[in-house]
């Protein structure tokens, strides 16, 4: 998106506010909701991928050597990767201020 | 021009959907719309009219359909009553917000309870804020006409907005009236392809129906009202360009007799009827002086028309249909007192409420209305609103 939208007046907006460029949303940082952060413990991963298929936000990608990097930008913090992995090498950790 | 056929106006207005070419219907039957969608669905069963006409179990998924439709770009189509807009109401504000330029026949009728078949106005004012361009029709020409007009002002660039033509239950829906039809090239001639601004296709996606965060929703509502109000423009220049092409004019508010009038009747729908021959009985057998506004055009509401027309007039009695409980006037009377409370010389506006759920509305009402405004304009009584013809 050109401008943040909250600045946009309402004559700045199309028709309707329909979103014409799609998957946009990614450009809206859902990231600083978050209050518990992922970490992973790389040396006990299997690289089964659990923890990819289960984040709603698509914010957890592949890792060049099979392993799994979490997008910080978009991940809520929700934890549903953590309590999906199998060996428990996702943990999450009270985010500092 | 072509000679005037007999006809139910519930039929004119399926042949004047017709006339329009739509591509998509979805409505559910309900007293007193029934025979306009059972004639198009007999018109697209028969191979007459090259439409999708798509049955649906309730009125909300009738409306939900048309969304879709629409969106997809089809001229889309539809009509109920009552309680059926009742059930719609979730998707009624949905539709404007999306700009979706669906057309609609209301055929007004009280909403329930006691149960009512019959006509008020109960069922348009319980959608009032939904955002929908509204307006009325007093006899089956003005409604197979406003069909018609309603597809190029809706799909108008400019206004992409849906709109309700509303028709009085039974005293419109259920009479046969002399029509003057419009042939199909002349409607082709007025009423171009339907032109999507923006549609769904694979193509070229778009999203739809997003969530308005705080920070976008107001910004929403607001671009939503104003092309709302400026549709009126639009509306005007339809009206003029069918006027030009086949010689009826509209407005957004008529005018009956108001020359020298001192007391004038507003009225909204097929009542207007009735009060033209009230007015013609006191003008011409008694001397008096009175005329009649009719208003057609509900949303947007005529403001900038309303004051100019009432310039100079005395009283107006102004002729509800619904009650807005424990308000301080019906719908009509309430919005008309709002628009002339800034105005200077404003006439006094007595606020009466007449005919619900299908009670008559008689030439002998419409005198008695004029003589107690006059009345109560002599006192300058201060009053909310008057029932008239109810059994005290």
């Amino acid at each position: 998106m050109a401008k943040n939208f909250s600045e946009m007046t309402w004559k700045e907006f199309g028709l309707a506010f329909m979103v014409t460029n799609p998957g946009c949303s990614a450009e809206y940082r859902t990231g600083d909701w978050r209050s518990q952060k992922p970490i992973i413990d790389k040396s006990k991963c299997i690289k089964c991928g659990i923890c990819y298929l289960s984040c709603p936000d698509g914010a957890i990608n592949l890792a060049a050597d099979g392993t799994y990097d979490f997008d910080y930008d978009h991940c809520k913090g929700c934890g549903i990767c953590a309590t999906e992995c199998w060996t428990g090498c996702i943990s999450m950790v009270e985010e500092e201020k | 021009m072509a000679k005037k056929i007999g006809i139910e106006v519930s039929l004119a207005i399926s042949e004047a959907v017709k006339l329009a070419d739509v591509d998509a219907i979805a409505a559910y039957p309900i007293t007193p719309q029934t025979h306009i969608v059972e004639h198009l669905s007999e018109l697209v069963a028969d191979g007459d009219l090259n439409a999708e006409f798509i049955p649906v179990e309730s009125e909300h998924s009738a409306m939900s359909v048309c969304a879709g439709t629409s969106a997809a770009g089809a001229r889309t189509y539809t009509a109920t009553s009552s309680q059926g807009l009742a059930l719609m109401n979730e998707i009624l504000f949905i539709i404007p917000a999306l700009r979706l330029p669906i057309v609609m026949t209301l055929a007004n009728r009280a909403l329930s309870g006691p149960i009512s078949i019959w006509n008020d106005h109960s069922d348009l004012m319980s959608v009032r804020d939904t955002g929908w361009i509204a307006m009325f029709a007093e006899n089956g020409q003005e409604a197979f006409d406003l069909t018609l007009q309603s597809f190029k002002i809706a799909e108008d660039h400019r206004v992409m907005l849906p709109i309700s033509v509303n028709i009085d239950g039974f005293t419109l829906s259920h009479v046969i009236e002399p029509h003057e039809f419009l042939s199909q090239e002349e409607v082709d001639q007025f009423l171009p392809t339907y032109d999507p601004l923006i549609q769904l296709n694979p193509d070229k996606p778009v999203s739809m129906g997003i969530v308005g965060i705080p920070e976008i929703y107001f910004e929403a509502k607001k671009a939503q009202d104003v092309a709302l109000i400026e549709s009126k423009e639009v509306i005007k220049e339809v009206f003029k360009d069918f006027g030009d092409r086949f010689g009826r004019y509209y407005k957004v508010i008529e005018s009956y007799r108001t020359e020298d009038a001192e007391t004038v009747l507003l009225t909204m729908g097929s009542i207007g009827e009735t009060a033209m021959e009230a007015i013609d009985i006191m003008k011409d057998e008694q001397g008096k002086k009175v005329g009649l506004l009719r208003l057609r055009l509900w949303r947007p509401f005529p403001v900038q028309e309303l004051r100019e027309m009432v310039k100079g007039i005395k009283t107006l009695a102004v002729i509800d249909r619904a009650v807005s409980f424990g308000g301080t006037g019906g719908p009509v009377g309430g919005e008309i007192r709002s628009a002339l409370y800034s105005t200077e010389d404003r006439p006094y506006v007595a606020s009466f409420i007449a005919g619900l759920g299908g009670r008559d509305v008689t030439i002998q009402d419409f005198m008695d209305m004029v003589n107690l405004a006059e009345k109560m304009e002599a006192e300058q009584e201060v009053h909310e609103y008057k029932m008239i013809g109810v059994r005290e």
